[in-house]
């Protein structure tokens, strides 16, 4: 039976099997990409065009627009794998795994470039790249969790038992997060304190608003495009490492 | 050209670095998924034969 032809079943047994994830899952990938990029290219005509500059940063709060999106996915996709984490260990859920293991590039590569723009933000507007403080060290922290996760799976052979242990690693990361969150709370610090997501409503106006946030739809349908497709080459992966051992074994079943 | 002001070069660097890297990782996404499919389709082909 191949990976594509695998029978109906119930809905949650369509989440749980590998070849009906990728059956119901693979027509979402179009549309999500053409969204994507259709809400890119409306966030940065908005970025550049239609949004002022900021009466104290002036233009460089055009920064903005692509630094808090690759912030806020940092912690997004971390909180994704951690999701994923307690589904391979508490329902041992088959895709669970697979989602921890094909969010991991995508959660690095995003602090990468949460720290990269935070970094070119921060000079002009700071008058230094880097400091030590609260919230660019936890962020720099996460970067090196989510290496040493990616590490971890590529360590093992079999991918079922680096699950498990990828999964405690990655919760036990998890406190990573509200420290992020919290930095700029309890530690005194050079970043600004939270001015979008606060009890009392975003402290900016909705001409910088809305570009920010068309540009968090943009990279948060971005992410959900990639994990997908990832995850169905994961599976793609999986199937192949066992029709290989098969081979190995010398069945044909 | 769109008036960027004095610390314009922050800015494109910025842009242009986020461009690069979301584009590369697309691409990688892309070819490790074709890259995969194929070898895939040709064990699936080489199971189908025995």
């Amino acid at each position: 039976m191949s990976i594509q032809s695998t029978p109906k079943q119930s809905w949650w047994n369509r989440i749980a099997h590998p070849g009906q994830f990728v059956a119901w899952s693979a027509p979402w990938l179009w549309p999500l990409a053409v969204l994507t990029a259709l809400l890119f290219a409306m966030g940065l005509w908005l970025a550049f065009i239609d949004s002022p500059q900021d009466y104290q940063m002036g233009h460089t709060v055009r920064i903005m627009y692509v630094h808090v999106p690759n912030a806020w996915l940092s912690q997004f996709v971390y909180g994704v794998m951690a999701l994923s984490a307690l589904g391979t260990l508490v329902w041992r859920h088959p895709m669970a795994d697979v989602s921890m293991k094909a969010a991991a590039p995508l959660g690095a590569l995003f602090t990468a470039l949460a720290l990269f723009t935070g970094a070119l933000w921060g000079r002009p507007t700071w008058g230094t790249f880097w400091e030590w403080d609260g919230r660019m060290t936890s962020t720099l922290v996460l970067l090196f969790i989510y290496l040493g996760i990616i590490a971890l799976w590529r360590a093992f052979d079999d991918q079922l038992r680096a699950a498990r242990i990828v999964a405690v690693f990655t919760l036990v990361g998890a406190i990573n997060i509200p420290i992020i969150k919290f930095s700029v709370d309890w530690w005194s610090t050079l970043h600004q304190p939270a001015s979008v997501f606060r009890a009392d409503g975003p402290r900016m106006p909705p001409s910088i608003l809305a570009p920010l946030f068309v540009m968090f739809a943009a990279f948060t349908l971005l992410f959900l495009a990639l994990h997908l497709k990832s995850m169905h080459t994961e599976i793609k992966r999986r199937r192949i490492a066992t029709l290989q051992r098969k081979a190995a074994q010398g069945h044909t079943a | 050209m769109i008036e960027l002001g004095p610390h314009a070069a922050f800015i494109i660097w910025a842009y242009l670095g986020v461009a690069l890297a979301v584009a590369g990782l697309v691409g990688w996404t892309l070819l490790d998924a074709r890259r995969t499919a194929r070898k895939l389709a040709l064990l699936e082909t080489r199971r189908a034969r025995k």
